[in-house]
């Protein structure tokens, strides 16, 4: 394990910015309303210490839009060009543990195969440093999906105490970097002991740690397929995409062609179940009303995905969505509805 | 890559079937002198131009857009210009209070009659956005050819 | 306010006066109501709320439950009932299926200002006076009322419910000293060069996410235009800063003189961008140069944007005065 005295944070920034790009949480401006947003570390930025993030950290890995290919015709010729933009190395400082934890999620998605080979590029490029979370919103349940934010994943994990910044290495990239930092002192492994242990206190007294998945899982497909309780739940729900863009792990997107005058710009771009065109098709519409969309999103987090990912949930507690819901509707409301069947 | 050449501003003109049209069309028959830059789109009526026609020909290269349609009584269809008449006040300030040069948008009464005028107010409108420079504010970077 | 207007509902339930009751529904916390339809008295006395956090506007729904058979019940707050006016001059809610009741309003509190006054993990809330006593897993905090307020209440053009069958409690009046567009003047003075950086710092925020179209009771057509393949400006994303100032402009554009200036635009929008700028520039606008107009002050009035007269001003008139 390593230190550093806080006081010296900027230093480390410098560093790390030095040789790559470095990303980490900053204010969103002037007025504290808009949280905290990840920008691109410049002399005199400042950490944000904010709990998390507005937009979660997926963007790092999966833009919001990606170019992807021109396309130029010229008689009966196309020409294909590659405009891809994702081959940089950076670092993402600051990460909470719930984001950390849904770049698992993602990896399952994108890494199988057929492999992303976009998404791929982005993630060897990148090293994640997390940081565990002191303060954590009345929001957060990440303990309910097994992540620990006293212990966060990532390439590195960082803690804060009053004075220091504990770092700890966990895989080959994030060793690489901590030990290109000269800056850092040595620590002991125990070092970030009490720190951890009173991160533990605070996650114990979190409203909605005792929130239960047993009701949830691959093989409740059926039954909360049918329930009758999708159409109340959906009921109010506008079907804007708020919730699945703030998700960290919502991976859905849509390919598109621009037609630029002179040519095609083919990106990709994150789409959502939410929408009305979401699985609309020449041959017609099975999810022909928000109840069916709202449905999908919830089964496909609670069902689908632990299905096919040997039992892994699709959602990691980040509180993004309770948050963000322009009518308050979100996974907690879902899962304590759904889950009183079974109770 | 453009090598020093003087900037020639690219013009869209939205003309009216009835009167502006026909104003430009007298323009070249009395060999008026106006820019090549102005591309005219003919409309059956000044009120059919949707704001969103405004954007997109911004978005597709334009530097400077104008709305030519009959004077307003003379409307071909009674009213239209009036109603486009409000639609283009609201949107142009608006244009104006995101900060988008408002020299860039005009709305001018063009008659049948009116070759003269359409040729000096097109001159007059190319040089001003001319002054202006390139559209760098309301612009569609995958829509510039270099 | 709750316990009088869950009598009032569950008495005009049980004579089958109305069939259903459009209310807000208790959520995890304190902050997140979510609006609800209740079908009997047992289903108001189980979850039904209303406190200081219930600013969605309902209006909106009553779109699809004018359609039902019976009439609907719906609480309305005096922003939410200039919607509905301007709704029903649209033809868009049947009136004769819609039972109105009016609620007085002294404004909502938005969590989001609540937790940027200082309140981290709120757990509770309760407004006292002029305060606000917030209960966190960080202890007690005493917040000021007018900093947690949202946005378009701390502008509040009326305290006045336009439409209503019936009134719970007193109903207030229309604030003509509203300071609603001392924001748009400010911008207004700045130099276009300013205006543009602040816009632009804006507008490249938004993510798309629809919040503030699909919140919006004006934009109540069936298919936006932003949805429709056919339309050509079809966007799932924006994915060029063209396409972001396009949407914004166009969609104020088309809810220009419908705007009730309800706020449920910058309420919702994640990324906290101030959308009713837009929207209040057109009503300033409109105000300048049409005559004073708001949406939704009386049924049946014409909007500005189908309406004319022969000597209106010319849109020259922007270049001349006004702002810089």
């Amino acid at each position: 394990m390593k230190k550093l005295s806080r006081s010296n944070l900027d230093a480390l920034f410098a560093a790390i910015a030095d040789t790559k790009k470095l990303y980490l949480p900053v204010a969103d401006g002037e007025d504290e309303k808009r949280g905290a947003k990840y920008a691109v570390w410049t002399p005199g930025t400042e950490y944000s210490t904010a709990v998390n993030t507005i937009r979660s950290a997926k963007d790092f890995f999966f833009p919001q839009v990606e170019r992807m290919a021109n396309f130029k015709l010229e008689g009966k010729t196309i020409e294909i060009d590659d405009i891809r933009e994702e081959c940089e190395d950076f670092v993402v400082f600051g990460v909470r543990a719930c984001d950390a934890a849904s770049f698992q999620i993602l990896d399952s998605v994108y890494l199988a195969e057929p492999v992303d080979s976009y998404y791929q590029n982005r993630r060897e490029h990148g090293v994640i440093m997390t940081m565990a979370c002191g303060k954590p919103s009345e929001t957060c349940f990440c303990s309910v999906f097994g992540i620990d934010a006293s212990e966060p994943a990532g390439d590195i994990s960082c803690w804060m105490t009053d004075d220091e910044i504990l770092m700890q290495a966990n895989t080959e990239k994030g060793e690489a970097l901590l030990a290109s930092l000269s800056m850092l002192e040595d620590a002991a492994d125990q070092a970030a002991d009490d720190v951890k242990a009173l991160i533990r206190t605070v996650l114990e007294k979190l409203p909605l740690k005792d929130l239960s998945t047993k009701s949830f899982g691959g093989d409740k497909l059926m039954e909360l397929f049918h329930s009758e309780k999708w159409a109340e739940l959906s009921q109010a729900c506008l079907g804007c995409g708020t919730c699945t863009f703030v998700c960290p792990t919502c991976q859905c997107y849509d390919i598109r062609d621009f037609d630029t005058g002179h040519g095609v710009q083919r990106f990709r771009c994150w789409d959502s179940c939410m929408y009305s065109d979401f699985t609309k098709t020449a041959g017609g519409q099975p999810r022909p009303t928000q109840v069916e969309r709202f449905r999908q999103r919830f089964m496909h987090k609670l069902v689908y995905h632990p299905a096919n990912h040997e039992g892994t949930f699709g959602c990691v507690g980040c509180g993004r969505c309770m948050k963000s819901c322009p009518i308050s509707m979100n996974i907690v409301k879902a899962m304590k509805t759904l889950g009183e069947d079974h109770e | 890559m453009q090598v020093n050449q003087e900037f020639k501003p690219k013009v869209v003109a939205f003309c009216c079937n009835w009167c502006s049209y026909a104003g430009a069309d007298l323009a070249g028959t009395n060999r008026s002198n106006y820019p090549a830059e102005v591309k005219i789109i003919r409309v059956p009526c000044s009120c059919r131009v949707n704001p969103l026609f405004i954007l997109r020909a911004f978005q597709r290269g334009a530097d400077g857009v104008i709305l030519c349609g009959c004077h307003p009584g003379d409307c071909h269809y009674t009213t239209g210009n009036y109603y486009a008449r409000r639609r283009m006040t609201l949107l142009f300030s608006m244009l104006d209070y995101l900060g988008i040069e408002k020299e860039r948008t005009r709305v001018e009464w063009v008659s049948a009659a009116e070759g003269a005028k359409f040729a000096a107010t097109m001159n007059e409108f190319v040089e001003t956005v001319a002054a202006l420079g390139e559209n760098k504010r309301l612009e569609d970077l995958r829509c510039k050819t270099q | 306010m709750q316990n009088t207007m869950m009598k009032r509902a569950s008495e005009l339930l049980a004579d089958g006066t109305v069939s259903r009751v459009l209310g807000w529904k208790n959520g995890e916390f304190v902050y997140d109501p979510t609006p609800a339809v209740f079908k009997s008295v047992e289903a108001l006395e189980e979850s039904f709320v209303y406190h200081d956090f219930c600013g969605s506007n309902l209006s909106k729904y009553l779109i699809q439950l004018s359609k039902l058979e019976g009439k609907t019940l719906v609480f309305l707050k005096p922003c939410d009932s200039y919607s509905m006016n301007q709704l029903l001059t649209e033809h868009r809610v049947h009136r004769e299926n819609v039972y109105i009741v009016g609620i007085p309003c002294d404004g909502k509190l938005d969590p989001d200002a609540v937790r940027a006054s200082g309140a981290d993990g709120i757990l509770g809330a309760s407004v006292e006076g002029d305060s606000v006593k917030v209960d966190t897993m960080y202890g007690e905090v005493t917040l000021d009322q007018a900093d947690c307020l949202l946005e378009r209440c701390k502008t509040c053009k009326s305290h006045k419910v336009v439409v209503f069958d019936e009134m719970l409690g007193e109903n207030g009046d229309v604030n003509p000293e509203s300071a609603r567009f001392d924001e748009v003047e400010k911008l207004e003075a700045m130099t276009p060069d300013e205006r543009f950086t602040f816009w632009r710092g804006e507008l490249s925020r938004c993510i798309r996410c629809n919040a503030c179209r699909n919140i919006c009771p004006a934009c109540s057509c069936e298919q936006c235009v932003f949805d429709s393949p056919t339309s050509g400006v079809s966007q799932k994303a924006a994915a060029a800063s063209f396409e972001e100032n396009m949407f914004h402009i166009i969609r104020a554009f088309h809810v220009a003189g419908r705007c009730t200036d309800c706020g449920e635009c910058s309420r919702v929008c994640p990324q906290h961008i101030p959308l009713h700028l837009l929207n209040r520039k057109f009503i300033k606008d409109i105000n300048t140069y049409y005559g004073e107009y708001q949406a939704g002050v009386e049924e049946g009035s014409r909007a500005p944007l189908v309406n004319f007269t022969k000597d209106d001003c010319e849109p020259n008139i922007i270049y001349k005065g006004g702002s810089k």
